[in-house]
C-alpha cells in the first residue's frame, strides 16, 4: 500500500488525513484517495483531472513528471506527498 | 436591517455598516476569510444569502455562501468546466497558449430577481448558471461553443474573461454580459441564444481597419440602469460608451475629463443620465491623473462630466480602482469605492463629498451595497 500525505496548509480548507491506498500509478492512487474524500479532489486537481498549476506531487522524493495523465509508476510501498509549489505564492 | 457594505479584498471579506446617531460612521462589523483572496461577492436579498468567490493560489477557485448572518459560511460548488474534447484546438489568439478549460478566476456573481438563478462570469471566458443557489453550476455552452469565442483574448490577464453580467430588471431571461476582450453579448432567452452587441465601440489598440470589430472590444465594465433597462454605460479600455437601446448600439462620450481611462462605472438606479467613474491616466499609467484621486460624474447622459474631489486625496495619490470596486446604493445617493491601496471612501450625497472610511485594508477587488 502506498502512503499518501498532504501539505498541512490544505487542512484549513478540507480535511486530508494521511492514508494508505493501493495503486500502480499516481492516478490510481490519488483517485482512490479522492474516492473516499471527494471534497478534496478539486483542491488538488483541476476540472480536466490535471494537477493544479501550483501543486506538486512527490513519489519517494521525486517530483511527478506527468501532471496531466498522472501515469508515473508507484511502487507498492511508495510514500507520496501532495504539496504546494512556491510558485503559487 | 441597516444598510451593509460588503468589501471583497485580496486578503479577506469585510462587512461595514453605518452607525446611527450623529456620528453616522461606516465601521467594519464583521470579517470573513481573512488571508484569502476574495474575487467576487454578491448578496442576494430575496433569500438573504451572500456568496463569495475565493481564488486560492494553490487550491483553485472556491465558492462559499452564508444565509442570514456572517458566522456560518459553507462551501458550495464552484463553476467547473466540462472535459475538453481530446481533439479540440483551443488557444488564446494572441499568445497561442492553450486555453485552460478550468476556472482561473470567478470574476463576477449576479442573481436574478427571485434569487434562485445565479450567474457567474469567469476567466477563461466561460459563463455559468446555477438554478439551485450554488449547489451546482452549468457552463452556458450556447455562448462557450460560439465560433467567435475562440477569437476572444486576454486583457490584462493571460486569458479572456466575463466580468459584467447585467440581468434585465424587467425580464430575468434577458442578460447582457461584458467580456475582456470579447465585446458585449446579449441573450433574450435565458442563455439559449446570444447576439454580439458592441456596435459603436472603438478599440484604439487595434489597427484602423479593425477598430470597430465588435468581438474584440474591451469593455472594462458594463452596467445597466435598474429602472430604465434600455440604458447601459460602459467604461471601456479606451473610452466611455453609452447605449440607450438595450445595447444594440453604443456611442462614445467625448467630453470625459480628466481622462477616459478607467475600470469602474456605476449608474444611478433611477436616473439613466447619471453615472460615475474613477479615472486613471491611461492603460500605460494606471494611476490618477497628476496624483489626484477623483471621481467623474455625468448627470446629463454624457454631454458633460464633473470632476468630484471633495474629501479625496489630491497630492501623491496612486490609487487604482478595479472594475467592481465602485457601487451605488438603491436610492442613488450613497456611493462607495475602494482601491488597490486598501483605501475605502463613501459619499452620502451622490459624490459631492467623500469620507475616508479606512486606508488600511488589503487591495480591494469589489464593493457591494446590500
Amino acid at each position: 500500500m502506498a502512503t499518501v500525505s498532504f501539505t498541512p496548509n490544505i487542512q484549513r480548507h478540507v480535511s486530508c488525513p494521511t492514508s494508505e491506498v493501493a495503486g500502480n500509478t499516481v492516478r490510481e492512487v490519488l483517485d482512490a484517495v479522492f474516492e473516499n474524500n471527494p471534497n478534496a479532489r478539486g483542491y488538488v486537481f483541476d476540472e480536466q483531472g490535471a494537477i493544479r498549476s501550483h501543486m506538486v506531487v512527490f513519489v519517494n522524493g521525486r517530483q511527478v513528471l506527468d501532471r496531466e495523465s498522472l501515469s508515473d509508476a508507484v511502487e507498492r510501498t511508495a510514500e507520496i506527498y501532495v504539496m504546494q509549489a512556491l510558485s503559487g505564492g | 436591517m441597516s444598510q451593509s457594505l460588503y468589501v471583497a479584498t485580496r486578503k479577506g471579506v469585510f462587512t461595514l455598516q453605518r452607525s446611527g446617531g450623529s456620528t453616522r460612521e461606516w465601521r467594519i462589523v464583521a470579517t470573513a476569510f481573512l488571508g484569502d483572496n476574495a474575487s467576487a461577492i454578491k448578496h442576494e436579498p430575496e433569500t438573504d444569502t451572500t456568496f463569495v468567490a475565493l481564488g486560492h493560489g494553490h487550491f483553485g477557485v472556491k465558492l462559499h455562501r452564508t444565509e442570514k448572518g456572517w458566522q456560518r459560511w459553507q462551501e458550495c460548488a464552484a463553476p467547473s468546466y466540462p472535459k475538453k474534447p481530446d481533439d479540440m484546438v483551443d488557444v488564446e489568439p494572441n499568445s497561442k497558449k492553450p486555453l485552460p478549460w478550468a476556472t482561473q478566476l470567478a470574476w463576477t456573481l449576479e442573481s436574478s430577481r427571485n434569487g434562485w438563478r445565479l450567474w457567474c462570469g469567469t476567466i477563461p471566458g466561460g459563463l455559468f448558471m446555477s438554478n439551485d443557489a450554488g449547489d451546482s453550476w452549468t457552463l452556458v455552452e450556447s455562448l462557450w461553443n460560439r465560433n467567435e469565442r475562440k477569437e476572444w483574448f486576454g486583457g490584462g490577464y493571460d486569458f479572456p474573461g466575463i466580468h459584467s453580467i447585467c440581468i434585465d430588471p424587467n425580464n430575468d431571461d434577458r442578460v447582457t454580459v461584458g467580456i475582456s476582450c470579447g465585446g458585449v453579448w446579449v441573450t433574450a432567452d435565458a442563455g439559449n441564444t446570444w447576439q454580439l452587441q458592441a456596435t459603436g465601440m472603438r478599440a484604439a489598440y487595434m489597427p484602423p481597419d479593425r477598430q470597430y470589430d465588435a468581438n474584440i472590444q474591451d469593455p472594462h465594465r458594463v452596467v445597466q440602469c435598474k429602472t430604465a433597462a434600455s440604458h447601459f454605460w460602459a467604461q471601456h479600455h479606451n473610452g466611455v460608451f453609452r447605449s440607450t437601446d438595450h445595447a444594440a448600439t453604443w456611442t462614445e462620450m467625448t467630453a470625459v475629463k480628466p481622462s477616459s481611462f478607467g475600470f469602474a462605472v456605476a449608474v444611478h438606479p433611477h436616473d439613466p443620465d447619471t453615472a460615475w467613474f474613477v479615472p486613471g491616466v491611461s492603460d500605460e499609467k494606471r494611476i490618477p491623473v497628476d496624483g489626484q484621486l477623483v471621481v467623474t460624474r455625468t448627470t446629463d447622459g454624457g454631454e458633460s462630466f464633473e470632476t468630484l474631489k471633495n474629501g479625496l486625496p489630491q497630492h501623491h495619490a496612486y490609487d487604482l480602482t478595479f472594475r467592481h470596486a465602485l457601487d451605488v446604493n438603491e436610492d442613488g445617493n450613497v456611493l462607495a469605492f475602494g482601491t488597490t491601496t486598501g483605501s475605502l471612501w463613501v459619499s452620502e450625497n451622490s459624490g459631492n463629498n467623500w469620507t475616508s472610511v479606512t486606508t488600511n485594508l488589503p487591495p480591494i477587488h469589489a464593493v457591494h451595497f446590500a
